[in-house]
């Protein structure tokens, strides 16, 4: 018989103890050097380095759209799993990125998504990537993410 | 459209390539044919996503197709003396991208005097089955 005194942890809970293992497990987030830096249910912050390596405008020095676009991919699948009552994963169904001015070069770019809605089967998400607040926005995205099968929270854990 | 400009241009957007850190990142090469190009994504472990399912980052496919969107506008545009900046995008992402090579190519829906659509799509063995396709607006004029 279950044991009703130990609930188990919500997923977002798991996912907030693991920050580290969320991002570092992926080649392509090591890669492109970003971080978790907190999760709530539904809500999470990430910070974006300025790399050398990211540029896309090599007159500028400005990071390029495609490394912003992961990251608040990244963070809007964070966000709608972290959504979830139950440990589910989450994919990218389609994510819109608007660019409302360019990122300054040599500095970091922060980011924060949330998750607004869930149906059944799809999570819908909104982010935002700024410099200092969402009052002057670098870029924002709108994603809808499929809802996967069930996982165990112990899989999850092994992420 | 001169046939000189587009050999001149075709060598400018491989430097271009060449010389931006992020399109090497991703390993991003082209091959122009006239006023057409092909874009390839050599599979690196790097690009991956998942790797207990093996499966490439939407990110990366997203950055490679919005690359290949913006080199083929710069590429038959002849008054930009410089890649256009993109406005917005939508990416699908449509089946899994395996860890092998990846395939893109662009097609201009309309050229505007300040802007342009462009829908590009990537795939890897069978061009039939899309893996991630795109649409993103450019800005090609004045600001």
């Amino acid at each position: 018989m279950e044991d009703d005194a130990t609930p188990r942890p919500e997923p977002w809970q798991v996912m907030g103890e693991n920050l580290e293992i969320m991002t570092g497990g992926i080649p392509w987030g090591r890669r492109m050097a970003f971080r978790v830096t907190k999760l709530e249910k539904g809500r999470v912050w990430g910070v974006q380095p300025w790399k050398e390596r990211l540029i896309g405008d090599p007159d500028t020095g400005v990071i390029h759209g495609g490394v912003l676009t992961a990251f608040l991919d990244n963070l809007s699948g964070m966000a709608a799993s972290s959504s979830l009552d139950k440990a589910r994963f989450v994919s990218t169904l389609d994510l819109r990125i608007d660019y409302m001015r360019p990122a300054e070069p040599r500095r970091e770019i922060l980011g924060e998504a949330e998750c607004y809605h869930i149906t059944r089967n799809v999570c819908f998400t909104h982010a935002w990537a700024y410099h200092e607040s969402r009052e002057k926005v670098i870029a924002t995205a709108a994603g809808a993410f499929a809802i996967n099968k069930p996982r165990t929270i112990e899989s999850m854990r092994m992420l | 459209m001169a046939e000189d400009f587009l050999a001149t241009r075709a060598e400018q957007v491989q430097a271009f390539l060449a010389r931006t850190p992020f399109a090497q990142e991703i390993g991003m090469r082209c091959e122009v044919m006239g006023d057409e190009m092909t874009a390839i994504m050599p599979y690196q472990d790097k690009l991956i996503g998942n790797f207990t399912i093996k499966a490439l980052h939407g990110g990366a496919i997203g950055a490679f197709l919005e690359l290949t969107a913006m080199a083929q506008v710069y590429l038959v545009t002849e008054h930009l003396d410089r890649p256009p900046r993109p406005i917005n995008l939508t990416i699908d992402y449509l089946r899994q991208g395996h860890a092998k090579d990846t395939y893109a190519r662009a097609t201009i829906t309309k050229m505007g005097r300040r802007m342009c659509s462009v829908q590009a799509e990537a795939w890897q063995d069978e061009r039939s089955k899309p893996v991630t396709t795109l649409l993103a607006h450019f800005m090609v004029g004045a600001d």
